[in-house]
């Protein structure tokens, strides 16, 4: 399954793959587009950048805060700068130039989290980012998306570099299958896209647990007959509050997922406007729990915590005998 | 302008940082009076810049990263015309623009400082982006020797230094003092020359209240080709009010009317001393 973007075919990469070879792209066209790494451009997919535009890459090497205080520079001189490292590193060492450099100094950097969630499933929790949305979504002035496929991430790289204030983008590595673009083929940043209809249930996906939550979706009419309603809410902040407000008022079950703590995330993010606009939808959020996570591969650490089609499936029944 | 025109100039810069600080009963009234006299000479003789070139891609860049002395940039840049000097009146008052450190809501102000340590990584940054456009302007940073213990600072020397930026310069306002005492009991960070040399960087001393001395020093930059420049300027927290030289307390002390009054009697000296 894929779907068709400017009659390029765009599935089944991982999304990494696509925002690089998205950006070799824009580079070709816009000299001024550069790229800022923190010897992180092996892990980024970007060593065939580097080697067809040396003069659009910046090494910083292994400094994080540098990463970004130079990158604003870079921006507030008129580059339009990708920051790319690794989403632990970045949003966690280098928080306080986020926040000051780039969002408070309103300089367009787009910020580049690889790897993100649990895309490091196995080197432990030093290299896992389940806080980013968290502590993004507190600082003011920055979009803060998470793309599910490949379509939506050469959307919001093409977007993002037209766009003259901060981002924090963040994917991981694994190869992530097309979602069904027959509902909706379009990608806005602030709007969710919704990837499948359903009369009974609302899963809210972002980033790579779209994915599973259709999978979830697809298996809950097969084997139940339930409908189920599939959104992929790429953009965390600004939150699409206009879709919410409309899923939410058949008072259908609603269940978010994500690769993010489930403190100060998507889930959150969604019940705190629900409840602040008298929506009483029975709602539960699936993320990562706060506990040392489980390590494993990232696949393993999604089905330890039910971030899977039978997880997310199981969750579903339950909320809905809990409806009735 | 001459060395004795600037020395005029800073005394009157003097007593608006303290006139405003007094007004505002805020500030950091030691670190402004310390570096005043190398923002006079930066402004008044050496940056590239003013109301009129702000927006040109080519102006000059003055980044500081003491934000916290924002008062010292503020009168200069009324004086320089990028606003009317009556704005510094709202300083730290609700809703003004003029608080306690420098925002680009306020005209002429380059960036968003005040937290420790992001001014020279910032100021690499800019200047890479003119190494990389083959343009000419040059970048400036004042960074207060108590925030030198920041980790970025360190960072960003090390990229200075790779890319070869000697269109960048640092400027220390070395006063000695900061909150809690002397910077050499706090966390001495001495010998900053052979540090920031070691790190790849031509290295200056000066006397950071002789206006010749300052005029001479950043005519010759770059110090040496391909290297970035650092200037340790020699400073006196608190310098020009008798009472105020190197007295910690007056890091961020606000003076009281009768010493309000003393140090402007003190400074109107002055100017009959030139």
């Amino acid at each position: 399954m894929g779907a068709i973007i400017d009659n390029v075919l765009v599935s089944d990469k991982a999304n990494l793959e696509v925002f690089s070879g998205t950006l070799q792209n824009l580079a070709e066209l816009d000299r001024d587009i550069v790229v800022v790494t923190s010897d992180s451009r092996g892990s980024g997919k970007l060593g065939p950048f580097g080697q067809k535009y040396p003069a659009q890459i910046v090494e910083i090497g292994i400094a994080e805060q540098n990463l970004v205080g130079v990158a604003a520079g870079l921006a507030s001189a008129g580059k339009k700068v990708f920051a790319v490292s690794p989403a632990c590193f970045l949003t966690a060492r280098a928080l306080e130039q986020i926040k000051n450099d780039v969002a408070y100094s309103d300089n367009p950097v787009k910020l580049i989290g690889i790897s993100a969630g649990v895309s490091y499933g196995a080197l432990g929790s030093t290299h896992h980012s389940l806080h980013d949305f968290a502590v993004l979504r507190a600082v003011n002035n920055i979009t803060v998306v998470a793309p599910a496929d490949n379509f939506e991430t050469e959307q919001a790289i093409a977007q993002a570099a037209t766009s003259n204030h901060p981002f924090y983008l963040r994917f991981g590595k694994k190869v992530m299958p097309a979602l069904p673009a027959d509902i909706d083929n379009s990608f806005n940043f602030g709007k969710g896209r919704i990837i499948r209809e359903g009369k009974d249930l609302t899963i809210i996906g972002t980033g790579e647990t779209v994915y599973p939550a259709w999978q979830a979706a697809e298996k809950l009419e097969q084997d139940y007959n339930i409908q189920a309603m599939v959104i992929s809410m790429h953009t965390i902040k600004p939150l699409d509050y206009e879709l919410l407000a409309r899923v939410a008022a058949n008072g259908n079950p609603i269940i978010t997922v994500e690769e993010h703590s489930v403190y100060g995330g998507l889930g959150e993010a969604c019940a705190s406007f629900l409840l602040q606009h008298n929506y009483h939808n029975p709602f539960k959020i699936m993320g990562i729990p706060d506990e040392y996570t489980v390590t494993g591969s990232q696949n393993e650490i999604f089905n330890h915590y039910g971030l899977s089609e039978s997880g997310i499936a199981d969750t579903a029944l339950k909320i809905l005998k809990q409806k009735h | 302008m001459t060395p004795k025109e600037l020395a005029l100039k800073s005394i009157g810069y003097r007593k608006n940082i303290l006139k405003y600080i007094y007004g505002a009963n805020a500030g950091h009234t030691g670190g402004s009076l310390s570096c005043i006299d190398i923002l006079n000479v930066l402004y008044n003789h050496t940056l590239n810049v003013g109301p009129d070139n702000f927006k040109s891609p080519d102006r000059d860049r003055y980044i500081q990263s003491k934000g916290h002395c924002v008062e010292a940039l503020f009168v200069v840049l009324a004086d320089k015309g990028f606003f009317p000097e009556s704005d510094l009146e709202t300083l730290c008052r609700y809703k003004s623009h003029y608080i306690g450190h420098p925002t680009r809501k306020v005209n002429g102000v380059e960036q968003n400082t005040g937290a420790l340590g992001h001014g020279l990584p910032i100021s690499v940054g800019t200047a890479l982006a003119a190494k990389m456009d083959k343009k000419a302007y040059r970048v400036f940073t004042l960074l207060g020797d108590g925030e030198l213990p920041e980790g970025s600072n360190w960072e960003a020397a090390l990229t200075a230094a790779h890319y070869k930026l000697d269109n960048l310069t640092a400027i220390i306002d070395h006063n000695k003092l900061q909150i809690t005492g002397r910077t050499s009991d706090v966390c001495n960070t001495d010998p900053i020359d052979q540090k920031f040399e070691s790190f790849g960087w031509a290295v200056r001393h000066v006397d950071g209240h002789n206006f010749k001395m300052l005029q001479e020093t950043l005519d010759e930059l770059p110090f040496t080709e391909d290297k970035p420049s650092l200037i340790i300027a020699h400073t006196v927290k608190g310098k020009g009010i008798s009472y105020m030289e190197d007295e910690l307390k007056w890091h961020h002390g606000v003076p009281n009317k009768q010493q309000f009054a003393q140090a402007i009697e003190e400074l109107d000296n002055a100017v009959a001393a030139l």
